[in-house]
């Protein structure tokens, strides 16, 4: 069973990168637990050590068996994903106002993270088996909406508009990738031109709020306006050079919001300046770069859309981090992938990694 | 991977312009961390009466606040200051502590609402006291001191508790809000939306230029329905009784009076009461906290007698004609029920029987009725139910039945209680309020309205919010003829020669109404250790509910007096003024009517 080959084709550079990220991660992560005041905040970076050791071993059991299980298992995958979301609605833990968590033993997981794979997975499953040179036509995309649908509300509902979007623009992201017909394409542009008015209907007092002050954040400077402006200073203070490691001034005083999870880009950017932020870019583009270039090579559909599916997860997240930060975007909570405090985060990208990964040694297993 | 390179060449050309072109400017904001955030606070709504009278307001009060960063040293800042404000510096040393190491640039409360001389004082040494701030901010003023003060609330500080609840979400620590009254009922209009500014300040944290600023939305304005020359009227006739008055419009609901007394200051809750204050009124026997008319229940006494005669007329027992022949007692079993005239009424028929609030022909009714089939037409009078306002803490008050006995009390009803229950004494619980609209339903014809305190909401700039419609809770049980019986009753209960309200008669006023005398059976024991109000304690509480004009009632009104003997003596001719002044009150023709 085990083929040489296997080693041979595996993809040093992709988990080089990954590696390389996790480890900007972590000492960012340090500066920016450690600027705080407060002591309790260091078990956070241990905590994050073993989420990445976490994040390995689960990396490495994801490359180990054949992806085609997925595709098997796609259903199953995404039904236990699916309950998962109810129960975090029904026995979730409230921070902040909304339900994302759900403690298992003494760890708690947030399910919608873990979602993200299993929308990839299904979707990947759906379209290897339906997609076609013609493209997809408005009825061929029923079923793939309802499987997007069900998670994003679900997500909505509890809510984290972050993630669900994340989830819609995947799914929209994947089947652009296999192709729409264009006559429905310019359906559905046209539809979704109606209804996100109406979905502004349905959004809660603080989302408006965000939506609002990305579009004028003149128009509270002293609630998520006052955090972009801050988030500015701390990037724009770095210059060139960056004030050095655990240096950020903005950083040690508290004046970041949320500086180890969505704003940690903040934290980098000052201590590191341009030279580190735009490493920390190229890093990105490389893996990404990687995801799409097995995506191409490899050559059954599923393991293409797939792998399509997964980059560009990573993609968005990176993108609309980085965007949210720089105050190019509205402040939406998606972390930055490897870098952001966040186990469920870790081990997600983690598990996709793994599953590139897969499909990267994999691919000379074609008829 | 076009669209990827895209999109990463978008965000390095931002991260190039964040951080090389604008990079220098950034790093000098950062480098001083001269950016401070200041909080405008919204002002609060303001409440008016019906016809726009203010009746409270808001006054600039100053705030002393500190900014630890600015304030180096702190230590002989805060020494300096404390001569100023006069608090000691241990106090502002404490109240420093709770906020040390957290937000070094915002500014910590150190005292609110000095007085001028002060203001003045730390102003001329502005430059002697680094990061000292004094901060103009709206404070609440009641206007009529200890007028409608159980209505229209307080404020106070937001407490732990509220602070984490869901409904007080973006609320901050030492911020104001309602506390009770139309303060909370209507805390989300009345807030507003607080602004701020940032600003660019000096190493002694003086503001050197403001940045950014984003104006305070102020809170709506209350209409109520309250009419503040009547209530103050009402207020001064109650003055040095324990009681209430409440009055509105049989037609629409609209309270116009809601006095309950003694009352308190609520300008005293804003500056914070000292632990005396608060005891004094927390242990007053005559509950200066308790809301009357809403909140404290009393057995309706004789002005229950217009629900019994509704359910024996409705029920058929007995008609206009019907007579009983009261001797002055009535004998049931073993037992002997009196007469409030031990020398008897005589023959009697109801509408006598209402006016002369005969005991003996009410027994008789409620011995034929039964208490459940009594209580089946008191509750479609409104007893027992919350009428729905606007206010907290309503009491639901209390309508016996052989069940509800044999639940809360696991004993099986004794005849004999039914006939004290059908002159609205024994377990029968109401409130003032649900007595006036029952009144007003009688009033206006049969049709209950739920009690409205709000008119309307205005903006700060006059537009119209939200009007408030006219609810009805219900229809009395009542056909027309039974109504006619009992609005004639009613009448000559002050218009008879032998009615028992005939101090009520005004000439020029054509007033009905309905008296009563609350027995106070037992007092509860503890109360015997006020010496003073002890004889008092066990006096009749006076009760009167009424009308007028009879015939197109403008305004009715419910009174009840506290230990003040009988209907007639006390409440009748507070009721009667109330009346009287409202209805010969110059007043603007509403087109509605």
């Amino acid at each position: 069973m085990f083929d040489r080959r296997l080693v041979q084709y595996f993809d040093w550079g992709l988990l080089g990168a990954a590696f390389l990220l996790g480890l900007i991660g972590l000492i960012v992560l340090y500066s920016a637990v450690t600027a705080g005041t407060s002591n309790q905040h260091n078990i956070l970076y241990l905590k994050q050590i073993v989420w990445f050791c976490g994040g390995l071993t689960v990396m490495v059991v994801f490359f180990l068996f054949n992806y085609k299980i997925l595709d098997r298992w796609g259903v199953v995958i995404y039904l236990i994903c699916i309950i998962l979301l109810v129960c975090v609605l029904i026995f979730g833990k409230y921070v902040g106002g909304s339900r994302r968590w759900l403690a298992v033993g003494p760890v708690t997981i947030q399910p919608s993270e873990l979602v993200k794979i299993a929308v990839i997975i299904i979707l990947a499953r759906h379209y290897s088996r339906y997609a076609n040179t013609n493209g997809l036509t408005l009825i061929d995309l029923i079923t793939p909406m309802a499987l997007t649908v069900i998670p994003f509300a679900l997500i909505v509902k509890q809510p984290d508009l972050g993630t669900a979007m994340l989830v819609l623009l995947l799914a929209a992201s994947m089947t652009i990738f296999v192709k729409i017909e264009k006559r429905s394409f310019a359906y559905l542009m046209g539809g979704a031109t109606i209804t996100f008015p109406l979905i502004w209907f349905f959004l809660k007092g603080y989302q408006k709020q965000r939506i609002m002050t990305f579009l004028n954040p003149d128009r509270d400077p002293l609630g998520a306006g006052y955090h972009i402006i801050q988030s500015k200073i701390a990037i724009g203070s770095g210059m060139i050079l960056g004030k050095g490691y655990l240096k950020g001034t903005q950083n040690i005083l508290s004046f970041l919001p949320e500086q180890h999870t969505d704003f940690i880009l903040s934290v980098l950017a000052e201590e590191w300046g341009f030279t580190g932020s735009l490493f920390l870019l190229i890093v990105y583009l490389f893996l990404i770069s990687r995801g799409l270039t097995i995506a191409y090579k490899c050559r059954d559909n599923f393991g293409t859309i797939l792998c399509f599916g997964i980059t560009v997860m990573i993609f968005w997240q990176a993108f609309i981090n980085v965007g949210m930060v720089m105050g190019l975007m509205p402040v939406v909570g998606v972390p930055l992938p490897l870098i952001s405090y966040g186990g469920s985060s870790v081990i997600t990208t983690m598990v996709g990694i793994g599953i590139l990964m897969n499909v990267s040694m994999r691919r000379f297993m074609m008829e | 991977m076009i669209w990827v390179l895209a999109a990463f060449f978008l965000l390095t050309v931002r991260l190039f312009y964040l951080q090389v072109i604008e990079g220098e400017e950034l790093r000098r904001l950062s480098k001083n961390n001269c950016i401070r955030l200041q909080s405008i606070d919204a002002p609060r709504g303001l409440c008016f009466d019906r016809n726009g009278v203010l009746l409270v307001d808001n006054r600039p009060a100053f705030d002393v606040n500190i900014i630890l960063r600015d304030a180096v040293p702190v230590a002989e800042t805060i020494d300096k200051l404390s001569k100023y404000i006069k608090v000691p510096s241990k106090e502002l040393m404490e109240k420093i502590d709770r906020y040390k190491g957290l937000f070094s640039y915002k500014p910590i409360l150190l005292k609110r609402n000095i007085d001028r001389n002060t203001l003045a004082a730390i102003e001329v040494r502005k430059f002697d006291l680094p990061g000292v701030i004094v901060d103009v901010k709206p404070r609440r003023y009641y206007i009529n001191k200890q007028s409608a003060s159980h209505l229209l609330g307080y404020l106070g500080e937001i407490n732990s508790r509220q602070l984490q609840s869901k409904k007080y979400s973006g609320y901050r620590v030492g911020e104001f809000v309602g506390k009770v009254g139309i303060e909370k009922t209507y805390e989300e209009c009345l807030r507003g939306k607080r602004g701020g500014r940032q600003v660019e300040v000096n190493s002694t944290g003086q503001v050197r230029r403001i940045l950014k600023t984003v104006g305070a939305q102020p809170g709506h304005n209350l209409f109520l329905t309250i009419d503040q020359v009547l209530q103050q009227k009402a207020e001064t006739l109650l003055n040095g009784l324990a009681g209430a008055v409440v009055a509105m419009e049989p037609s629409t609901g609209h309270v116009l009076v809601m006095a309950s007394s003694p009352s308190f200051d609520q300008n005293a809750f804003i500056s914070g009461l000292s632990h005396e204050q608060w005891n004094s009124l927390v242990s007053n026997p005559f509950r200066p906290m308790e809301n009357k008319a809403v909140q404290a229940l009393y057995p309706p006494a004789s002005t229950y007698k217009i629900v019994t005669a509704i359910a024996g007329l409705e029920e058929g027992i007995i008609d206009e004609n019907t007579t009983f022949d009261c001797l002055g007692y009535h004998k049931y079993g073993d037992r002997v029920f009196r007469c409030w005239k031990r020398t008897g009424h005589g023959k009697v028929n109801v509408v006598r029987a209402l006016a002369e609030s005969c005991d003996v022909f009410f027994y008789q009714v409620g011995q034929k009725l039964g208490v459940d089939r009594l209580a089946w037409y008191a509750k479609a009078c409104g007893l027992g139910s919350r009428t729905g306002i606007d206010l907290d803490h309503e009491a639901r008050g209390l309508v016996p039945t052989k069940a509800w006995k044999r639940r809360r009390l696991g004993m099986s009803w004794q005849g004999g209680e039914t006939l004290s229950v059908s002159i609205g004494q024994g377990y029968n619980l109401a409130t003032p309020l649900q007595m006036l609209v029952l009144t007003s339903a009688v009033a206006n014809g049969g049709t209950m309205y739920r009690p409205l305190i709000l008119k309307s909401i205005k903006t700060a700039e006059g537009l119209l919010v939200r009007k408030s419609k006219s609810r009805i809770l219900g229809k009395l049980p009542a056909g027309k003829k039974t109504m006619e019986i009992v609005r004639k009753g009613l009448w000559q209960v002050v218009n008879n020669r032998r009615g028992t309200a005939g101090i009520v008669h005004v000439d020029g006023i054509d007033i009905s109404g309905k008296t009563g005398t609350a027995q106070v059976v037992s007092r509860k024991k503890n109360d015997t250790a006020n010496k003073k109000p002890k004889a008092n304690f066990l006096k009749p509480h006076a009760w009167f509910v009424g009308y007028a004009p009879s015939d197109a009632p403008e305004i009715a009104v419910a009174v009840i007096v506290e230990h003040g003997e009988h209907g007639s003596s006390t409440a009748g001719p507070i009721a009667r003024d109330v009346i009287k002044t409202y209805l010969q009150k110059e007043r603007p023709v509403t087109a509605n009517r």
